[in-house]
């Protein structure tokens, strides 16, 4: 199948994606774009984002062949994109470098960025640091608590971090805070948005900077497999990891690709954050995409253990993909996460964060339907040692 | 002539400037809406924005979030707020009301049955807070085929590229965004708002209300001097929010607060209207 490149000039990647701001957003983000595209194919942008990816972030990330996994589940060998070995251990690095250089390329002097799990506003802060730019991030408050650790990075890195109380106070809260902080001071201000979502050019220069991970993938599975795996595995929150690895893939048709939401309590309970497996198409943060939304159009909790994932909405070219049918989307619950994070980390000595913990449960199920001579990609997107508060805390066990 | 153009046009041969008070729909309860509408009425009001309650009001600042917040707990609805729009009209003809919110409740429940709805309640226009003009191709002729006016919001940002697109789209009013901000927000540079109303003018004739960090009579009659029209919206909500657990006086405080700036934007005129009642 041909597939079109998307998105197309308007933002749209068939029905979703496009650009649903106020008005005071739409002019910067056209500045955006056009910056965006012009910068792309400059030479010296390039070589200043490889040589940062290389040197700061640990590019390339290893392909792991997870050989004690693939033995106690059965069928399919599974490998792991190993994208918690990236500086500052997740994924979220990739982007947050390439924007901050595009920022600074603007000449904008401060960043500001929303962040559910901590990753992205650590990644944020880490190379705002680095570039010497002032930076804000703002996180729903219970996120704040939940992830006492990230914040504490953040700080350390110089960011201030302010606690939103709003509405949910978790990720989607963060994002309309952010989005009200960029309104407010659009002329000097960098919005670092983390993940695919958001107003057009977000979904698609995010993607781009993450679809890093997809290429790599490519490239060393033919080295070390001469070919392509059979299928890939990431989970979906936003869908940032997971486009990244998927996008590179999208005209390779044999390459089934599987993108995990977060299950919650199961989708059956209502408590879940599963927009694609149980949501319907509308409008949020300034993108037509799959949406939790009530029966009046209002926005509705999510529910996850993984502070990551738990967002109603999710990246238009997820919502696109999912109804050409090129990625199946399915979830898992928390307790299927919890059970892979265990068995990753006692089987392979990887401590999965409780994002990707959810691509690893669902790789679990898929292994064993699978023969044994194909190949499994999973994208290990971050390492979960932000997450051993919240595993101890479940088990009862009191930390510090 | 809608009823918004004709009330404009009225305002504009008298040499008035135009009030236009915003409150949320089912704040502090949808039992009170109706009655603070009537009040605003009273208090000089000459076009009504009622704020569709929404989740995620992302242009807006604290005030109004707060507002949907306390809304939701009713589980205000869109629909509810065209009965309360139906239940106004019973007694008031004549004072055009514009809903005003985000685009999701209205997707969720269809454009076409939202605008029959909106039409038969006597809405008079919509103000889709997070819908741009490039993304209004089917919507605009859909909301001007029942003859509801789509309102769009103009900003500081705004390029004459983009001035010309949303002039040629929009019917009724343009609302000028007069900060970069969110509503509620303080600073105002009457000057800057001055200077791109005149570009603006260069691009419709259409009447240019201005809004987004009015407070008091003093800022109201600031703006009136050169705009059409002056939306209030964050200096209400904060009353209600106050007063949230004594509605009761809600009426005659808001009657009295947007009466204060009717009587400043009258004295703006060389032969001022005697201020309503």
């Amino acid at each position: 199948m041909i597939y079109e490149n998307l998105p197309d000039t308007r933002g749209h990647f068939g029905p979703y994606g496009g650009r649903f701001v106020a008005e005071t957003l739409m002019e910067p983000l056209r500045e955006l774009e056009v910056a965006y595209n012009q910068l792309k194919n400059d030479a010296a942008f390039r070589a200043e984002l490889d040589k940062d990816l290389a040197l700061y972030v640990g590019r390339p990330s290893p392909l792991y062949p997870a050989e004690r996994l693939t033995k106690k589940w059965g069928g399919a060998q599974i490998f792991l994109k190993r994208e918690d070995l990236n500086h500052t251990g997740a994924h979220k690095i990739n982007n947050t470098v390439g924007q901050a250089l595009l920022a600074k390329h603007l000449g904008k002097t401060r960043i500001i960025a929303e962040t559910g799990a901590g990753q992205h506003g650590v990644a944020s802060a880490t190379i705002a640091a680095r570039l010497g730019l002032k930076c804000v991030v703002y996180m729903g408050a219970d996120d704040v608590e939940r992830q006492s650790p990230n914040v504490y990075r953040m700080k350390l890195l110089g960011a201030e971090v302010i606690p939103v109380q709003s509405g949910t106070k978790t990720l989607k809260d963060a994002l309309n805070e952010a989005l009200r902080d960029w309104v407010t001071n659009v002329d000097d201000t960098f919005y670092v948005i983390g993940t695919v979502a958001g107003p057009h050019p977000y979904p698609m220069l995010v993607r781009d900077f993450n679809a890093i991970v997809g290429r790599e993938v490519i490239n060393q599975s033919r080295d070390m497999l001469g070919r392509l795996p059979d299928a890939l595995v990431a989970c979906v929150g936003g869908g940032s990891n997971a486009i990244g690895l998927f996008h590179p893939f999208i005209e390779h048709d044999g390459v089934k690709m599987y993108g995990v939401e977060a299950g919650g309590d199961g989708i059956e309970t209502g408590r879940h954050a599963a927009p694609l497996s149980a949501g319907k198409p509308g409008v949020l943060h300034g993108n037509r995409t799959y949406v939790m939304a009530d029966d009046n159009g209002q926005i509705i909790g999510t529910h996850s253990i993984s502070a990551g994932l738990d967002y109603p909405g999710v990246g238009p070219e997820h919502s696109w993909l999912k109804d050409i049918g090129r990625v199946n989307y399915v979830s898992v619950t928390d307790t299927e996460a919890l059970e892979a994070f265990h068995e990753c980390t006692r089987t392979e000595g990887i401590i999965p964060a409780l994002e990707p913990s959810h691509a690893m449960a669902y790789a679990k199920k898929l292994a064993p339907t699978m023969r044994r001579d194909e190949i499994i990609v999973v994208n290990m997107s971050g390492r979960g040692d932000k997450d051993i508060f919240t595993i101890a805390k479940l088990e009862g066990i009191k930390l510090l | 002539m809608s009823r918004i153009e004709a009330t404009l046009a009225a305002i504009k041969a008298s040499q008035r400037k135009a009030l236009i008070p915003y409150i949320t729909a089912g704040d502090p309860h949808p039992s009170h809406t109706v009655g603070l509408m009537h009040a605003l009425v009273a208090g000089g009001a000459d076009i009504i924005e009622l704020g569709v309650p929404f989740s995620d009001p992302m242009a807006d600042g604290p005030t109004i979030q707060l507002a949907c917040e306390r809304a939701l707990v009713h589980n205000t609805s869109l629909w509810n707020c065209c009965a309360m729009v139906a239940e106004f009209r019973k007694t008031d003809g004549r004072t055009p009301v514009v809903l005003m919110g985000y685009l999701n409740p209205i997707e969720t429940r269809g454009l076409e049955a939202f605008c029959q709805l909106a039409k038969d309640s006597g809405v008079d226009g919509v103000l889709i807070v997070d819908l741009a003009v490039e993304e209004a191709p089917d919507f605009a002729p859909k909301v001007r085929s029942f003859g509801l006016d789509l309102i769009f919001l103009l900003a500081p940002t705004s390029s004459d590229a983009r001035i010309a697109a949303i002039a040629r789209e929009a019917s009724g009013y343009l609302y000028y965004v007069s900060l970069k901000g969110v509503t509620g927000s303080a600073a105002l540079d009457i000057d800057s708002v001055s200077e791109k109303l005149a570009q603006i003018r260069l691009h419709t004739d259409l009447p240019l209300a201005a809004g987004f960090g009015i407070r008091d009579a003093e800022s109201a009659a600031k703006v009136g001097s050169v705009a059409d029209g002056v939306v209030v919206g964050s200096a209400l909500v904060s009353q209600i929010e106050k007063h949230q657990h004594t509605p009761e006086v809600l009426p005659e405080l808001l009657k009295a607060q947007l009466h204060g700036m009717r009587v400043a934007l009258d004295a703006l005129q060389a032969s001022p209207e005697p201020a309503l009642a």
